[in-house]
């Protein structure tokens, strides 16, 4: 509870004091409060109480103290490890495929081509359709007998796989969905990059004789670095507490081939599993950040150093 | 002065909502009326899952019972199938925001929604007498009973094409080694003989779960100690038996080609039209079928999973859900809500339900009779009833049941895992959901 009320009555002690520094401010320190109260209800206090329940076996009904159960139980857990495996995998390979991806469109979409604000608006368009919604188009679309992209495979004579139902291929067909949706936000962010840079390198580099390719590298590439880590922070982050797709593709399935840690954590709580899930989320929230703070001070220190 | 006094009071109100929030207080009966209503008759809400049939079926009855009397006004509401209705009616219980009067599975899954704390107690109630006592168990805790059945007993075993069998001149097996004879017969004619549907993972089950009578049989006391964590599915020789037949089926080639991506849907479709002959499957999907094909429902009949020992042969039962009554209904609600239990418990009841739904089995409702014009597999599944051979399921007669029972059997008919490693696996799911409930010995 103290942890809630904190930064409400410190953010009201700070009015005043604030008040003497900048004379002008027309606006109290008060105007805090509704955004404090709601960040604290709906994201503290949640937050804090999951490090609790994380200890306890959990049933809705009563909580009872078990220490560090949970967390032993969950590394014990069998879909565990492929959880993780194909957590990586499946980050790894989205996130690399939308900067390949995002800046080559990036750059074709900055270029003078015909009808580039149609195609700027068709790349953009998967982003703003809902996961789920996607997830059961291009399920019924990759179904192995009936779906449209076996059928159109097979008037070229060739016997398209069982995308989804595959245990090879699940995980990537969903990966490649999942790129499909996202790769126009990495586009945009490109776009935003490529265009920022000033005419006067490029003019400078033609001046040198550059070609496209050592303009692409030594002026393009390395002057669009901001967008490239945003984009891998990004799609990583997403990468790794992926779920919504996944779960709406395949489930985890067949069997558990598919399952990534968000789907692990989710088939606990839809057990009943509260504590426990609880602990995989808390364990998911280590992670992303022991992964993400790292990644984010590289890229940031490659960047001052360009 | 008086802004800053407005001011104090909405923080101090909105640091007021902060302890409500955390602690989930409940409101009690929230949303009810109280018996305060202008018109003479108490509104209660009876909750139900949203699945077409259930939902035909509580409307027709609570239209007939509204009609019948001017007392209760009752409303169906619906809630989500699966898991999420699960969660659901747990909050709700927990938060004492249930409705009057709702229906539930009963056995293990009733077990886990607390009764004694959470539901009002029925044993001492007049129309507990028309219950049969197969029943009373499954909605039983602490002594006391606690709800009326709702719906039909059903058969865990097989749907299997008639036609087919009678081309062939088949004959329903009695053995698992019958069983795969007939099945080798089935695929020389060409016909995908047992069909199995792992794009609706649960179907994946039914050779495990369905194969619990010929275990009991072998096994008497394995119910009793696989609760207490004695008996293991990974080293108990009958146990052991439905992962392995599931292997079998898929090594030996005789599953349907795209078992990986059929729906329940697709299975009843391939034994109505032919192409598929052998279903393990719930006798309840015969509704399914019902709804596909009226025509062509008499074409489909049931028989029980076999297992080694004709003499032992017989039916793996399950029961109809209950209809409950939680804490939170009282005063005029409960009388009302006990009204609705007591019209729930007669055949006039049971009749709507058959009219309305396909009736899957036989009703556990004293004076409730089937009539002549049933589906084929239910006439088959009352057999089993009718000459006691059958048994009750595993989540009758223990509170544990693993919840990755159904990916692993998807595994081990998909030949990525066999079936040792498999019951192994689940019996490491079973010991975590046994730690959950907090049973002893584990």
């Amino acid at each position: 509870m103290a942890t809630t009320l904190r930064p409400a009555t410190s953010t009201s002690t700070a009015g005043p004091a604030r008040g003497r520094g900048k004379r002008h401010s027309p606006y109290p320190g008060w105007f805090y409060l509704p955004a404090a109260v709601v960040y604290g209800v709906l994201f503290l206090v949640p937050t804090f109480a999951s490090f609790y329940f994380a200890l306890t076996r959990w049933t809705i009904f009563d909580s009872e103290f078990i220490g560090l159960a949970n967390f032993v139980q969950f590394f014990q857990e069998p879909a565990l490890v492929k959880g993780f495996t194909n957590t990586f995998v499946y980050a790894v390979v989205t996130s690399g495929a939308k900067v390949v991806l995002g800046l080559g469109l990036g750059m074709l979409l900055t270029s003078q081509i015909v009808g580039r604000g149609y195609l700027r608006a068709v790349v953009f368009f998967p982003v703003l359709v809902s996961s789920v919604g996607v997830g059961i188009t291009f399920q019924v679309l990759m179904h192995p007998s009936r779906g449209a992209i076996n059928s159109a495979l097979g008037v070229f004579g060739i016997d398209g796989p069982g995308w989804l139902v595959d245990p090879q291929l699940a995980l990537l067909s969903v990966a490649l969905v999942d790129v499909w949706k996202g790769v126009g936000l990495a586009t945009l962010i490109y776009m935003a990059g490529i265009v920022s840079i000033p005419k006067e390198y490029y003019e400078a580099a033609k001046v040198d004789g550059a070609g496209s390719w050592t303009l692409f590298r030594n002026v393009i590439f390395p002057l669009s670095w901001p967008a490239t880590s945003t984009v891998i922070t990004l799609s990583l982050i997403g990468g790794l507490r992926s779920f919504d797709l996944i779960w709406a593709m395949t489930r985890g399935g067949p069997g558990f081939t598919s399952d990534v840690i968000a789907s692990v954590i989710y088939k606990q709580y839809q057990a009943g599993f509260y504590g426990l899930s609880t602990a995989g989320n808390v364990i998911l929230f280590l992670a992303v950040t022991a992964l993400v703070l790292p990644l984010t001070r590289f890229l940031a220190r490659k960047e001052v150093e360009l | 002065m008086k802004t800053t006094f407005l001011r104090r009071s909405a923080i101090c109100a909105a640091l007021a909502m902060l302890p409500l929030s955390m602690s989930g207080c409940s409101a009690g009966s929230l949303g009810s009326s109280d018996g305060s209503g202008s018109s003479g008759a108490t509104e209660i809400t009876f909750l139900v899952d949203n699945a077409p049939s259930t939902l035909l079926g509580a409307e027709a009855l609570v239209e007939d019972f509204n009609a019948s009397q001017d007392d209760v006004e009752v409303t169906v509401e619906t809630r989500p199938q699966g898991g999420e209705g699960d969660n659901l009616v747990k909050t709700r219980l927990q938060t004492g925001t249930m409705d009057d009067v709702f229906a539930y599975n009963a056995g293990s899954l009733f077990q886990q929604i607390a009764p004694e704390e959470t539901l009002t107690p029925l044993t001492d109630q007049p129309y507990m007498e028309q219950v049969d006592d197969s029943f009373v168990p499954q909605v039983s805790a602490g002594g006391e009973v606690y709800g009326v059945p709702y719906g039909t007993a059903f058969g865990g075993g097989v749907l299997y094409n008639k036609k087919i069998y009678e081309q062939l001149g088949l004959e329903v097996p009695k053995t698992w080694a019958e069983f795969i004879a007939n099945s080798e017969a089935i695929e020389a004619a060409g016909i995908a003989p047992v069909i199995q549907t792992y794009q609706d993972t649960w179907t994946s089950q039914l050779l495990v779960l369905g194969d619990f009578h010929n275990v009991a049989a072998a096994n008497p006391s394995f119910a009793e100690d696989y609760t207490a964590g004695e008996a293991k599915y990974a080293t108990d020789p009958a146990a052991i038996k439905g992962f392995e037949h599931t292997q079998q089926i898929h090594e030996q080639g005789l599953q349907n080609s795209d078992f990986a991506s059929a729906k329940v849907e697709d299975g009843i479709r391939m034994l109505l039209d032919g192409t598929g002959a052998q279903y393990p499957m719930l006798s309840s999907m015969v509704a399914t079928a019902m709804s596909i094909a009226p025509d062509k429902i008499d074409d489909i009949g049931f028989f029980a999973l076999p297992g080694d020992d004709p003499a032992t042969y017989g039916l793996t039962a399950w029961f109809p859900g209950g209809v409950y009554v939680p804490k939170s209904t009282t005063g005029d609600e409960f009388e009302a809500a006990n009204q609705f239990l007591a019209y729930l418990a007669t055949p006039t009841a049971c009749d709507i339900l058959t009219e309305t739904t396909v009736p899957t089995g036989p009703y556990l409702i004293e004076g409730c009779e089937l009539p002549e014009d049933v589906p084929q597999v239910t006439k088959d599944v009352s057999a089993y009833f009718e000459n006691d051979q059958q048994s009750p399921a595993l989540e009758y007669l223990s509170p544990i049941k693993g919840p990755a029972l159904e990916q692993i059997l998807v595994e081990v008919g998909s030949g990525i895992r066999p079936a040792q490693e498999a019951a192994e696996l689940y019996d490491q799911d079973v010991e975590k959901q046994a730690r959950q409930l907090g049973l002893e010995g584990w």
